[in-house]
């Protein structure tokens, strides 16, 4: 009988894993608060893990048992009905239970500070805070007090990393690898968080991103090459030219409450130059996708046709919302797991 | 230091073969058989199975694909395994299903399946069908068919890797001080 000779143990280091293992230590973090510094192996890792939980969503009994005994709160300062509601979902999907906490209705009326009502709901059990705030920064603010995790829904005009993995879901279901790929984010995108995650996690994917607004609603120095701290984009003012030849076109909500400044003359001027119809869209790739994060305003930056029209992937991003976000929330809590929360709680 | 390989390819082969007749021999024929092979290395075996039985038998048994990450107990113990990936199964319900894994070791992995495959849906049976018994078990779970059966101690590592997830096709035991080396 011939047995293959034991591997020296060099060879057996350097020996093909499975995928499933190659990857087990890609994912360090106890928060999720912006995807500035992640790495192309922890985007693929949430984009692998979401897709597992899609085949959960799909389920005829979508449940299963892997947050038991953990409990998440949405404590959320600023209104939201379907990030609240997929992190909400999303979170029972996987077992744990969760508590909503709205600013209006808890103790922030009474003037209880931010570091101090994160401490609050740690105290009563809170594994992982979702939050979202008006001030920019605020979710760091709260992960430097907080021995739980915190996941940011969206923090003023900063971050809003779960809406950009989802959106890299939605484009990736449809068009594959996005490296190469020519992606057109127009509309208010100075006061856009979500424009703001998804240029750190398309452009570390290798994606030609193009940012298109009027010069009053551009962040100062974005596209500027000298800047090494942003990352790479186009910045194109007009519609017309940047949607040219484009694979993915991803409209943002122009927020009509922030309009007061004069930013634009008008909303019908920016509509005739800015909307995402079906005549500006003819000139992108045929079949190119529509996104919008959402609430849309149509007739403002989308067309009602574009909008629900064959190209438009606005409901696949809502379903891909809860599925990222149990990602998320799965992917976080395991890390905690190893160390402080389970500790913590057997100290009780 | 203890270590030797334990089944060669030609062992795995014959051991895979073997498995296959007793199935069938079993459940008298292929009559409602579904696999289910887990992941990783359980889906590999659960092929092979599956392609040994359409060769003497001229029958396809379906093969699914099952993650447990999602269903586990022993995370915490076990480290930092995150990676899940979709599961993939047949229809299950009415079926008799064999569940397929390399090492049957403490049984909290199948304990995780038999809850995971309850949620698909209502199988006629399960069965276990496993390369490697190598004792231990923390729960009253036994293996239907097995490949090999290897004493071990607690502290050994029996490494099983096959050609379709590792490129190379053996079973051995690493003692203790080697696994705690290559870890």
């Amino acid at each position: 009988m011939t047995i293959r000779p034991p591997e020296p143990r060099h060879a057996e280091a350097a020996a093909p894993l499975a995928a499933h293992e190659a990857e087990e230590n890609a994912w360090r973090r106890r928060h999720l608060l912006d995807l500035d510094d992640f790495s192309v192996d922890e985007l693929e890792l949430v984009m692998s893990t979401a897709g597992a939980m899609k085949e959960v969503l799909s389920r005829e009994v979508p449940r299963v048992p892997a947050l038991r005994g953990t409990t998440i709160v949405t404590l959320f300062y600023e209104n939201s009905t379907r990030t609240r509601a997929s992190f909400e979902l999303a979170g029972k999907v996987l077992g744990a239970d969760v508590i909503n906490v709205s600013a209006s209705g808890s103790s922030v009326t009474k003037g209880e500070s931010l570091i101090d009502t994160v401490k609050t709901l740690q105290a009563v059990g809170a594994d992982v805070i979702v939050m979202r705030h008006n001030r920019s920064g605020a979710p760091y603010l709260a992960a430097r007090h907080a021995d739980c995790s915190i996941v940011n829904a969206g923090d003023g005009l900063h971050a809003h990393p779960t809406q950009a993995l989802l959106d890299l879901l939605t484009i990736r279901n449809s068009i594959g690898d996005v490296r190469g790929k020519r992606v057109v984010i127009v509309g208010d995108v100075l006061h856009s968080r979500v424009a703001r995650s998804n240029l750190w996690s398309l452009t570390a994917l290798g994606a030609e991103v193009v940012v298109c607004a009027p010069p009053t609603l551009l962040p100062a120095r974005l596209g500027d090459a000298r800047e090494g701290d942003l990352p790479p984009v186009h910045v194109e003012t007009s519609l017309d030219k940047a949607i040219e030849g484009a694979d993915v076109v991803m409209a943002l909500r122009m927020q009509l409450e922030r309009m007061q400044g004069g930013f634009v003359p008008g909303m019908r001027e920016y509509s005739r130059l800015y909307q995402v119809n079906a005549k500006r869209l003819a000139r992108a790739k045929p079949g190119a996708l529509v996104l919008h994060p959402g609430p849309m305003n149509e007739g403002v930056e989308i067309s009602h046709e574009v909008a629900h029209g064959l190209q438009s992937r606005v409901e696949e991003q809502v379903t891909n919302g809860v599925a990222v976000r149990m990602a998320v929330l799965w992917l976080i809590t395991r890390h905690a797991s190893r160390g402080g929360r389970s500790a913590a709680k057997a100290a009780l | 230091m203890r270590d030797a390989a334990v089944m060669s390819a030609a062992d795995i082969r014959r051991a895979v073969v073997r498995i296959a007749h007793e199935i069938v021999e079993h459940n008298r024929g292929t009559q409602d058989l579904v696999f289910v092979g887990m992941l990783t290395r359980g889906v590999p075996l659960a092929h092979r199975i599956a392609v040994a039985i359409a060769e003497f038998e001229g029958e396809q048994v379906p093969v699914g694909t099952l993650d447990v990450g999602l269903y586990r107990d022993d995370l915490t113990e076990r480290g930092p395994s995150v990676n899940i990936q979709p599961s993939d199964l047949p229809d299950i319900g009415g079926k008799r299903v064999v569940l397929c894994d390399d090492v049957l070791y403490t049984g909290r992995t199948v304990r995780a399946a038999l809850d995971a495959l309850i949620d698909y849906g209502r199988p006629a049976s399960i069965q276990l069908a496993v390369l490697v018994d190598r004792g231990h078990r923390e729960l009253p779970i036994r293996a239907d068919f097995v490949g090999k059966n290897i004493p071990t101690s607690r502290s050994d590592d029996v490494q099983v890797r096959l050609d379709e997830t590792d490129g190379e096709e053996y079973v051995r035991v690493a003692a203790a001080e080697e696994a705690e080396a290559l870890r």
